[in-house]
This record gives structure tokens, C-alpha cells and sequence, in this order.
């Protein structure tokens, strides 16, 4: 089956990711196809490369990171929700005039539209979040 | 617009307050897409979702944007399909009188104007649920 994911929350304050990791993962296994996963509302912060858990803490941006690298997943992160959190990439830190980008590698920011577009070619959304 | 769509059913249930948490002004950001793409886009109000449709909202003293004035834009985008479940609006207290007059204009009809929002019980809620291909819960 074909999959597309969202996910709505932000790390570690929330299960959402960790449970879509989760779901991809065991999906993957079973054979099934992740056509893109896509981060939305406080859920473009698990794109950030600058967090630092504790050591005895999972790292929940490089797991998607890792996870991303193994099966080539789309880890499309919302523009809109991104900028009015902070999170840029290398293009939209210089169009706004900031000093930073922040975006882990695999992680893409990308619009609504390829929300939608997933949605529509997949056989399933499957939404994490509250 | 006409009933008939070759998108998918795409269905907005919005269940949260419109302000308190971002998720009813970003769901909306979502709905202007998925209508921009033509996909066939209906939206739900259910539980306090009903307030987000709720008239004279002014949002001066928490400071935030008052994004209400974008649901009366919607039939622009060709989303007619408001439905607002009966049972929360009872729960709450309020009635169709307490929501915007939201409409759109049919073109099958003349371009007649009519009213976007439809009040459903909450068994008709889960008779329209089974129906759609995409549901984006906010």
C-alpha cells in the first residue's frame, strides 16, 4: 500500500513523531511504500539539526534523518509553518536575512501543495498528532 | 461550482477553538490548497471547532490575527460544503444565528447564491466521514 504521513507535532514533547517513526519503519519492513512524509504546524521542528537531546535520549531528528538515507524517503517539511517557527534552509535564511539555517540533511522545506499531491496519490493518509 | 468533481473527497474536520492553538488558522492555509488543486473539499465543524465559525470575533485582547474573515472568502475558492454538526452547537449553547452567513454561487444554477454552511446530526457526521477518500483532522 501507499502511504503518505503527516505528522503535527513537534519532538519530544509530543509522541507524534516517535509513533510515526514507528509506523514507517514497520511499514517499510512489511514491504509497503512511504510516498512522503510531511511535517506541519510544531511538527517542522523535528526538522531542526540543532537539537541536542541528553546522551541516554533518542535524537529523533537523526533517526528520520537515518531512516530517510535508508529507504530514500521524502521528508518535506511545510514553508509556512518553517518560517514562522525558524526553520530555514540554506535559500530561504539568505531571502530573509538571517545569520542561521537550521535544517537537518534530508529534510526539504517544501508548500502545502505537496501535501495535498501526496494525498492524492497515496492510497492512505495517515495523520500523527493530537 | 458543480457537485460533480473528478478529485478526490478531501474533508476538513476542524474540532479545536479558533484561537488558543494555531491548528484552525493553518487548516485553513491547507483547505485553500487542496481547493486550488480541485480536489472536492468539504469541511467539518465538530466539537469546539463550531466556534470557529462563530460571528464577531475579536481577537484585540490576546493579540492574535483575527483570520475569521477568511471563511466568508471560501465559496471564492469554490468550497460550499460547511457542515456544522447540530449536536456541538447545542452543547455550547449557541445556534445557526450565532455563525457568519457564509455563501457561495452555484454556476449550475445561475449563479444563485447559497448557503455554505449545512447543519448535520452527528449520525449524518458519520455517514459524510465514510464517504470521503482524504480526512485531515485539525
Amino acid at each position: 500500500m501507499k502511504y503518505a504521513i503527516m505528522i503535527n507535532e513537534g519532538p519530544y514533547n509530543h509522541q507524534a513523531s516517535d509513533t510515526a517513526y514507528n509506523f514507517c519503519k514497520a511499514a517499510l519492513d512489511k514491504g509497503h511504500e512511504i510516498i512522503r512524509v510531511f511535517f506541519y504546524h510544531d511538527g517542522v521542528n523535528n526538522a531542526t539539526r540543532l537539537g541536542v537531546p541528553p546522551q541516554d535520549d533518542r535524537n529523533i531528528t537523526e533517526k528520520w534523518v537515518a531512516l530517510g538515507k535508508e529507504h530514500d524517503l521524502d521528508l518535506s517539511v511545510c514553508v509556512a509553518a518553517a518560517q514562522r517557527r525558524g526553520l530555514l534552509d540554506e535559500g530561504e535564511a539568505q531571502r530573509w536575512g538571517k545569520d542561521v539555517n537550521n535544517i537537518a540533511e534530508v529534510f526539504h522545506i517544501t508548500g502545502l501543495g505537496q501535501l495535498v499531491e501526496a494525498c492524492i496519490q497515496a492510497d492512505r493518509l495517515v495523520e500523527f498528532g493530537d | 461550482m458543480s457537485e460533480e468533481n473528478d478529485g478526490k473527497k478531501f474533508m476538513f474536520v476542524n474540532r479545536r477553538a479558533p484561537y488558543g492553538t494555531i491548528y484552525a488558522q493553518e487548516s485553513l492555509e491547507v483547505v485553500l490548497i487542496a481547493a486550488a488543486l480541485e480536489q472536492d473539499v468539504s469541511l467539518l465543524f465538530i466539537d469546539d471547532g463550531v466556534f470557529q465559525l462563530t460571528k464577531g470575533q475579536n481577537t484585540e485582547g490576546v493579540g492574535m490575527k483575527n483570520f475569521s474573515p477568511a471563511y466568508a472568502a471560501l465559496g471564492d475558492y469554490d468550497v460550499s460544503k460547511l457542515y456544522v454538526e447540530k449536536e456541538s452547537l447545542e452543547e455550547r449553547g449557541l445556534t445557526l444565528d450565532d455563525l457568519q452567513h457564509l455563501t457561495w454561487e452555484d454556476e449550475d444554477d445561475d449563479w444563485a447564491e447559497k448557503d455554505s454552511i449545512r447543519l448535520v446530526s452527528r449520525d449524518e457526521v458519520k455517514k459524510l466521514i465514510e464517504e470521503q477518500d482524504v480526512l485531515l483532522s485539525f
